[in-house]
């Protein structure tokens, strides 16, 4: 399983890296991490004439925030999104994700720009950034800057908004503040780390009498793109989120997504785990707000 | 076909060759040093029998082309010894509790090991388990190895999960 | 021999192979580099089944770095093919597909290049013209008559089938108070190792030696290999000191080795062919059984279990290696540990449009022995009565020892009833049932799994000949040779590959033991194979008795060398003589001592102190046949099959989540009785990995195929290998009833735990089912399987 020949640049800077793309379109790739791509291309399943190293590039790797917005360089590493301690506390979902993506050696090379554009289905980056409300920064030479909300940045199965000479910089991730913000993460999978047959996730938070603030849901795996329900979501505030709420909303989600078949799960399994982990997640976050008090 | 120039400094010696640039890291490893205690076993990043420390973190060789590493330092299970025939700790408790068989999976696996204990000193076997779970073996059912980490890293006790 | 005090064996020793491994120094077949080797990769069919009506080459020729382009043609003209170990000579496979590709996967091209990416890329430039056939991938679909047929000059998709009745079981069952029938499914696993199969070849024109190096675990290997190549037998040299990296059964690689040394001497150039993952997974044709069991057991009310009908077919998949066969060695132990007095028993091996299946570690014990404990657990349950006492009641009990079994085989030795307590004990199943309860009541189901199964032992081949007659072979031995040399160091050599059995640490312990030197002193070789004394390899865990007794046997003809030395050096009789450590020193006489190192001075230099009539220097061969072997099975398929046999009973406790279907396994153990263990480490750790093994094929894996005959689990994003954290924390109890046919009391151990835990979890995963009536009779039992037998009734028609 030897990669198809291939032509290497290491992009010296991002400008270096846009010109690359603006001339070579669809025949060059962008590699950071590697640890969805590189299997790929051993596979010849991807066949880039050339590709674009794109790991020492400074200026996608930082982590930064300001009192509305974090923004994380694209190329930051998951593992060093684990461990941030002040990602922890501003989006602590990223790290309930995390823990389910992989083994700590993809998650030392592979980043967070890898897991979005790659888009799987059932990735959990995906399923996190679009339930965190994200935009995605990209930029090409012909096409400059521009930002995509998470919810039209996911198009398809590993299909997603970023143009051929497109390079995704960063993405910014609108923080909670207050307090009794609960989040949670969970998925079903064949075995730790692999791929979820359905994923669920949540953020909420908790009026004093107990009824939703502010919720955000939604699953992965179970359609082509992980997929929130805003609608749904703004009806169920100033609810109590109750286990029978919680069901009803699961039942409802699950009777809207349309899960493919494949060789471990069919689609009525995906379907009930769907509605099964959902219940669960919603519930979860409910039990960690109460620890979350503290205004952040 | 076209080459490009790496340099990658492995168990603590500078490499310069010209390489492919579709050549995997351990494919460089094997191949162009000579370095075979590393071994390819999926080439798609699943087994971890590939696992390499790249500037001291573990990763997947086989998910990494050698030109990507340019300029990096590799440690690989032959430099896992202390010295000359002198076992490193990890290496001398795999003997000892017998947490091999076959030995394929093996180089990954004390790779896996050696940095957790790098980082967590005492680990207890559920934090062995989670360091080694990128490592498949068919052969030893892991519990020898928790054994062998937890040895390593506790002598006194007679420790067993 | 029974539980002597041994010095070496039976205690903790750290392998010898280890320090090796640890440090990175294995010599695998990918880590052979020959000067100038050349590179293979491989075109295969992606359809299940199609004429191949033309290949065109030129392109990939004509690719810079290419060195030949080869097809089933060029292999048909210069080769013969590979029969099966069944009669049916009209069944003929080639390493390449010639005219017509029966599988998704087939080997169609082999390209030769400079590196092997290179050759990946030539191979994309090879052009085949594809009539695609109709295809038949359901094993009872290929044995209807209207099916599409594999080979069509073998008439049929039924490469074998026999009946085999052994006692009065009409007359059983209809005495019987009640009988049972069931059907489980065994689907296609195998034991997967993490190296794939790698062979280099170098072929000298001027000494005519074929060089072989391999990935290798196979009876006669070098003898099939010169065979297909029309070469003499002392033509061919395999290298046995290849590391190889974990087989449990699988690396026969004949088909890669006969391609590979055909293209070494065509290009006069070694050539080397490590398969990729995906080439291992789809085209090496080291997939395993693919069962379908129909089971009848006639039982009475007491429990008593007087009587069993079972029909085993088997998915060979297009071609046949000693797959077949894979029916008949559980023969040995059909009935499993029970005292069931008759049985009826239909061995069906058929042909679909799949991958080859080859051998795999227990080689059909483990499914048989699923097979029979699900009726076990079954009757329990028809008869409310607790699972272990019924087996209990059933058990051969210890003082029954040698048993004979009806179809022809005796157990050694035993005493089931113990092992099973100390396993229920060591648990302890009080401990397990209220933890079982409490997980219960907590909204989870969960269930406690028993299994108790018989471990055959020994590798005797009579499965050879009781499915083919024409096959004559009784002949199934091992050997060792030793030699202590001028300085008075040991070298023992064996004849045979390892995988990871620690021969190395076997023989040293084994001869250490008996010459009274220490182990770590004694250097084990592996030979080659034109300098091996004959060997049948590590199967059917034969080498702890096998290769362990004819190091054995060397080593006592070594001593009983030295003591004629020393009785006749110091004018004694042998018999006044006692022997410690390599020194003799006399029984009667204080003075009289004669130490090690003059001992082998006089055999080495000393010829006129040498007693007369023997040969000068000190070394012994030993060949010894296996124990109980020797004898062709009777008209109506009687035969001894293995000569020892181990035993283990596994209990645990697992829940499953019934919204998710996922099993958790909270505690492991397995009781384990393989007789005197030589190497207790290397015990364990076979039983801990074949747990593993076990466990995976219960749960996690599977060779699916689409319906098209596609391999949709052909890398291991589909095909789940447990990891860490799939795999529990296992326990293990030992208990020795040694062997009475061999030299320490051992038996064989290398299939442990393999052979009982798909058992045990299924019985713990139907016993957390039973409250829901519900049984999974399937394996793997993955979380769609058994969420959607849960919630069945939901789905309506």
């Amino acid at each position: 399983m030897k990669a198809a020949a291939f032509e290497y640049v290491r992009a010296d800077n991002l400008e270096h890296a846009l010109g690359i793309l603006d001339e070579a379109g669809a025949e060059a790739k962008l590699i950071a991490g590697g640890q969805s791509l590189v299997p790929m291309m051993a596979m010849r399943f991807a066949r880039p004439s050339l590709l674009v190293d794109i790991n020492r590039l400074e200026e996608l790797k930082k982590i930064s925030q300001d009192e509305q917005t974090i923004r994380i360089g694209a190329c930051v590493r998951q593992r060093d999104i684990e461990f941030d301690h002040s990602l922890n506390q501003t989006a602590p979902l990223l790290k309930k994700a995390l823990s389910w993506v992989g083994h700590s050696q993809t998650r030392n090379r592979g980043t967070i720009g890898g897991s979005l554009v790659y888009a799987d289905p059932s990735a959990e980056l995906p399923l996190a950034s679009l339930i965190l409300g994200a935009s995605m920064h990209l930029q090409s030479d012909a096409g400059g800057l521009r930002e995509v909300e998470a919810a039209n940045f996911f198009l398809g199965p590993m299909f997603t908004a970023v143009s051929e000479t497109e390079c995704l910089l960063a993405i910014d991730l609108p923080i909670w503040h207050g307090k009794r913000i609960g989040s949670a993460f969970t998925e079903v999978s064949m075995r730790k780390g692999d791929f979820a047959m359905a994923s669920a996730a949540c953020q909420l938070q908790i009026n004093d009498d107990e009824t939703l603030r502010r919720i955000s849901f939604g699953v992965g795996g179970v359609n082509s793109v992980p997929t929130i329900f805003p609608q749904i979501a703004q009806k169920m505030i100033g609810k109590h989120l109750t286990p029978e709420l919680a069901q009803e909303i699961a039942l409802m989600v699950a009777k809207e997504c349309d899960p493919g078949s494949d060789t471990h799960v069919s689609s009525r399994f995906r379907r009930s785990l769907a509605e099964t982990l959902l219940a669960r997640v919603m519930l979860e976050a409910v039990e960690d707000s109460m620890h979350n008090g503290v205004n952040k | 076909m076209n080459t490009a120039f790496v340099q990658i400094t492995v168990n603590g010696t500078l490499y310069q060759k010209e390489v492919e640039p579709r050549m995997t890291l351990v494919d460089f490893l094997r191949d162009e040093l000579g370095l075979t205690g590393t071994h390819v076993g999926c080439e798609h990043g699943v087994c971890g029998a590939c696992s390499i420390l790249l500037n001291d973190e573990p990763i997947r060789s086989c998910c990494i082309f050698a030109v990507q590493a340019d300029g990096m330092a590799v440690t690989t299970v032959e430099g896992l010894a202390l010295g000359r025939g002198q076992l490193s700790k990890i290496q001398d408790a795999f003997c000892e509790k017998h947490a091999l068989q076959c030995g394929y999976c093996t180089p990954g696996m004390l790779i896996a090991c050696h940095d957790l204990i790098k980082h967590t000193p005492h680990p207890n076997a559920d934090e062995v388990r989670e360091a080694i779970s990128g490592n498949i073996c068919r052969c030893t059912g892991y519990q020898q190895i928790v054994d062998a980490v937890l040895y390593a890293t506790d002598p006194n006790g007679a420790n067993h999960e | 021999m029974s539980n002597t005090n041994f010095k070496y064996i039976g205690k903790h020793r750290r392998a010898v192979e280890h320090r090796r491994f640890v440090l990175g120094e294995g010599n695998y077949a990918a880590d052979i580099h020959l000067r100038g080797m050349l590179h293979v990769a491989i075109l295969a069919s992606p359809y299940a089944h199609a004429k191949i009506k033309s290949i065109d080459v030129s392109a990939a020729l004509a690719m810079p770095g290419v060195h030949t382009v080869i097809t089933g043609t060029d292999l048909f003209a210069d080769t013969d093919p590979i029969l099966p170990g069944v009669d049916a000579p009209l069944v003929k496979r080639y390493p390449m597909a010639i005219d017509v590709a029966r599988y998704s996967g087939e080997w169609v091209a082999a390209v030769v290049a400079d590196t092997r990416a290179l050759a990946e890329d030539a191979v994309e430039l090879i052009d085949v013209e594809y009539e695609v056939m109709d295809h038949v991938i359901d094993p009872e679909d290929a044995m209807s008559p209207n099916s599409p047929l594999i080979h069509q000059s073998h008439g049929s998709n039924i490469i074998f089938k026999r009946k085999f009745t052994w006692g009065e079981v009409d007359q059983h069952f209809s005495e019987c108070d009640h009988e049972i029938s069931y059907r489980v499914r065994w689907s296609r696993n195998s034991t997967v190792p993490i190296e794939t199969f790698a062979v280099a070849c170098s072929w000298s024109d001027s000494t005519q030696i074929l060089d072989v190096w391999a990935s290798i675990q196979m009876p006669k290997f070098p003898d099939q290999l010169a065979k297909a190549l029309r070469l003499d037998g002392n033509a061919v040299r395999v290298h046995f000191d290849v590391d190889v990296g974990g087989s449990y059964g699988l690396k026969r690689g004949l088909k890669h080795s006969i391609l590979v040394a055909y293209l070494a001497r065509k290009l006069n150039c070694p050539v080397r062919f490590v398969e990729d993952r995906i080439e291992n997974m789809r085209g090496g044709d080291m997939q395993g059984p693919d069962r379908i069991f129909d089971v009848s057991l006639g039982f009475n009310s007491d429990g008593i279990i007087r009587s069993m009908r079972m029909r085993a077919v088997d998915d060979i998949g297009a071609y046949s290696g000693r797959s077949p066969l894979q029916l008949g060695k559980p023969i040995g132990a059909i009935i499993g540990p029970y005292r069931i007095q008759s049985v009826e028993y239909e061995a069906i091996a058929v042909m679909t449009n799949k991958t080859p299946q080859e051998a795999v570690r227990g080689f059909g014990q483990s499914p048989t022995n699923y097979a029979i404990e699900t009726g076990v657990d079954k009757i329990a349950r028809f008869l409310k009565m607790d699972r272990i006492e019924l087996r209990n009641k059933n058990l051969i009990g210890k003082d029954e020892f040698p048993y004979l079994i009806p179809s022809g085989t005796s157990y050694d030795s035993g005493d089931y009833e113990t092992v099973l307590k100390k396993a229920l004990n060591a648990a302890p199943l009080s401990d397990l049932i209220v933890e079982r309860d409490r997980l219960r009541n907590s909204g989870l189901l969960a269930g406690i799994g028993i299994s108790t199964c018989l471990e055959p032992s020994g590798g005797n081949s009579s499965f050879e000949p009781l499915f083919n007659p024409k096959n004559v072979t009784t002949t199934w031995m091992d050997s060792c040779f030793i030699r202590i040399d001028l300085s008075g160091s040991i070298t023992a050599i064996m004849g045979t590959s390892t995988s990871g059995q620690a021969h190395e640490t076997l023989v040293s312990t084994v001869v250490g033991e008996i010459l009274d030197r220490p182990p770590d002193d004694i250097r084990v070789l592996h030979a080659d194979s034109l300098n091996a004394l004959p060997s049948n390899s590590p199967v059917g865990s034969r080498m702890a008795i096998m290769l362990g007794g004819a190091a054995a046997g060397a080593a006592k003809k070594l001593r009983s060398k030295l003591l004629t030395i020393a009785a006749h050096r110091l004018s004694v009789l042998p018999d006044t003589l006692e022997y410690r450590e390599g020194s003799f020193f006399s029984k009667v006489d204080q003075t009289k001592i004669i130490r090690w190192a003059e001992l082998i001075e006089i055999a080495h230099r000393k010829f006129h102190e040498l007693p007369a009539n023997l040969e000068p220097g000190l070394e012994e061969k030993f060949v010894w046949e296996v124990p109980t072997g020797g004898t062709l099975p009777t008209a109506d398929g009687r035969v001894q099959m293995y000569p020892c046999h181990s035993f283990e009973a596994h209990v645990l406790l697992a829940s499953i989540d019934p919204e998710t279907g996922k099993v958790t396994i909270h505690k492991y153990l397995c009781g384990h009785d393989c007789g005197v263990m030589i190497s207790p480490d290397v015990v364990h750790g076979m039983t801990y990995g074949g747990i593993a093994h076990g466990l995976g094929a219960a749960l996690l894996e599977k060779f699916s195929f689409s319906d098209e005959g596609q391999l949709l689990s052909g890398t291991f994003m589909d095909y789940l290998l447990p990891s860490s954290h799939e795999v529990p924390a296992i326990t293990i109890v030992d208990h020795c009833t040694p062997s009475p046919l061999t030299e320490f009391g051992q038996k064989g151990s290398g299939e442990a735990g393999y052979l009982g835990s798909p058992a045990a979890i299924a019985s713990a995963v139907n016993d957390a089912l039973a409250e829901r009536n519900i049984s999974m009779n399937t394996l793997p039992m993955t979380p769609d399987a058994i969420w959607t037998a849960l919630h069945e009734h939901e789905f309506g028609a």
